[in-house]
């Protein structure tokens, strides 16, 4: 058999989560996050991901993305950038470059946000969280950190305070059911002045932590997270992250803590339908055809992409991202192409695999808008044969 | 996971156990291993034609299709229908119960000119350099 055939060609311009290596960077070799001995240690499988070595599974896709929805899993995402915005102009220059009302935000929230350039197209979807009266941190994609930073400079006419801090964060996430108790175990082997006690989503907690080796290190510790389930962010020291990953580990083991992939990060993302910049956001494809208007506040005041998008509501002709699932025997892969019954080519699929819980093939897809109805037949080229697949709800999971 | 005895190996990791004048097919433990978690398995059609290293069967992981190469020239008589309900067989058992087809053999000389146990266990240690 051929095990390096794939639908995932690395020459192609999308940005899966778990393959493909950096092309803007050939050339450079590829970045590795604080924690790689640790997952040499942990006997994983490696991939380059965005310019980055990576683990892609440890003892197995299905397994890591089981684990996270029953029991708890914790993930390296050190690669994902960081990005401080401070000073009097912090507000004013993130309402100008964000789609969402950051004026919305008291210290300790965070909100879910997109960076737009002026056509409507989306530079990156990023987390903002308000660390204090003028200052807010955002956290930005691991393959678009240098390209955010360059459009964040390009874009701040009105002199906000920016720094990129990507170099000296080491970023952790603990998800799953047993990840609240896990996290409440570990803070308490070192006892503060803190508790996990009603954590909400999209709330952070900066916590004094004595970490071995290290000393006291402030982490910033948010209820965020990228797999459906409750589950925690935790933003560290670049040289506390070994040390508090292990720590979690050892903390976690009897609740059935596991560390887990790219692979099952991808899966277990896929089947709450949340959004993969390079796949469901695209800087050439509107954000109002990526089913994220919700964090797009019109009337907050001006921000870049706002009068694209504006118009483009009145003509209601952009395309639309929708559920799939496969009615023959089959996977649809990103890439592929849609067709109706009548063989007119009509989108393509995002993002698509069989995934374990949902324990389908699935997807999402750009159809054009008289095509995403609930119910809709059409079908997917698949390596030249023609699948069934239709139009099905979102997400296709929602946790207990 | 040692070789069994008895089988015969390709270079794209595909083993035949010759059961009379059939040939049982499947995909080695090196290749499970590199594929991962087996979710889909596309078999032919009985009664199929196969020729010796040309695509007769793919195997998709989460990630990635592949393709699997008839080890030998034959026509299919028989596939592991349990693949379908359970593709993950081809993990577990390799080269048991997670066996693909059996092809009807068309030249039993084919089969002594693929390599044995030994020679693919030295061509794996080889490819790992």
């Amino acid at each position: 058999m051929n095990a390096e055939v794939s639908e995932h060609d690395s020459k192609s311009a999308t940005n899966s989560e778990a393959d493909k290596s950096n092309s803007a960077t050939a050339g450079t070799a590829a970045k590795q996050t604080p924690l790689f001995k640790e997952h040499q240690r942990l006997g994983a499988r490696f991939t380059e991901f965005s310019g980055w070595t990576m683990p892609i599974s440890y003892s197995g896709i299905v397994d890591e993305h089981k684990s996270v929805r029953s029991l708890a899993g914790l993930f390296d995402v050190s690669h994902m950038g960081e990005i401080r915005v401070t000073g009097k102009n912090a507000l004013p220059y993130l309402q100008y470059v964000t789609t969402n009302d950051v004026s919305k935000l008291k210290i300790g929230e965070a909100q879910y946000s997109l960076l737009l350039n002026p056509k409507g197209g989306v530079v990156d979807d990023i987390i903002v969280y308000r660390m204090a009266e003028q200052d807010y941190l955002l956290c930005v994609n691991a393959g678009n950190t240098s390209k955010d930073w360059d459009w964040l400079q390009s874009q701040n006419s009105i002199g906000a305070a920016l720094e990129n801090q990507s170099a000296a964060f080491g970023q952790l996430a603990l998800q799953g059911p047993h990840s609240r108790q896990i996290l409440s175990q570990y803070l308490d082997q070192h006892p503060g002045e803190y508790s996990v006690d009603n954590f909400r989503p999209f709330t952070f907690r900066t916590v004094r932590h004595k970490v071995d080796g290290i000393g006291i290190a402030e982490l910033i510790i948010a209820c965020t997270g990228y797999t459906g389930e409750d589950g925690f962010e935790i933003f560290c020291p670049t040289e506390a992250t070994a040390e508090i990953w292990r720590g979690l580990l050892d903390v976690g083991a009897p609740l059935g803590l596991k560390a887990i992939g790219l692979g099952a990060r991808d899966t277990l993302r896929l089947e709450v339908c949340y959004p993969l910049h390079g796949h469901e956001l695209r800087d050439d494809v509107s954000a109002l055809s990526s089913g994220v208007g919700w964090v797009i506040k019109f009337d907050k005041g001006e921000f870049i992409g706002r009068e694209a998008l504006l118009n483009e509501k009145t003509s209601n002709t952009g395309s639309k991202l929708v559920g799939i699932e496969v009615i023959d025997r089959g996977i649809v892969r990103d890439g592929a192409k849609l067709f109706t019954p009548e063989k007119k080519e009509i989108g393509w699929v995002t993002s698509g695999t069989k995934t374990p819980t949902v324990d389908k093939a699935i997807g999402l897809a750009f159809v054009q808008p008289g095509q995403a109805a609930l119910g809709t037949q059409l079908f997917a080229d698949v390596r030249g044969k023609l699948l069934n697949v239709q139009v099905i709800r979102k997400p296709f999971y929602k946790r207990l | 996971m040692s070789l069994p005895s008895g089988y015969r190996f390709t270079k794209e990791h595909e083993w035949v156990k010759l059961e009379g004048n059939k040939a049982r097919v499947g995909i080695t433990d090196y290749a499970q291993t590199e594929l991962g978690d087996v979710v889909f398995v596309e078999l032919p059609e009985t009664g199929k034609s196969v020729k010796q290293g040309t695509p007769f069967s793919s195997v998709e992981s989460v990630k990635a299709v592949s393709d699997v190469y008839s080890p030998i020239d034959g026509s299919v008589t028989e596939v592991n229908s349990a693949l379908s309900d359970s593709p993950q067989l081809i993990n577990q058992e390799p080269y048991t119960t997670g066996w693909m087809a059996i092809i009807d053999v068309a030249d039993p000389a084919q089969l002594e000119k693929l390599m044995t146990g030994e020679q693919y266990q030295s061509y794996l240690s080889e490819i790992a350099k």
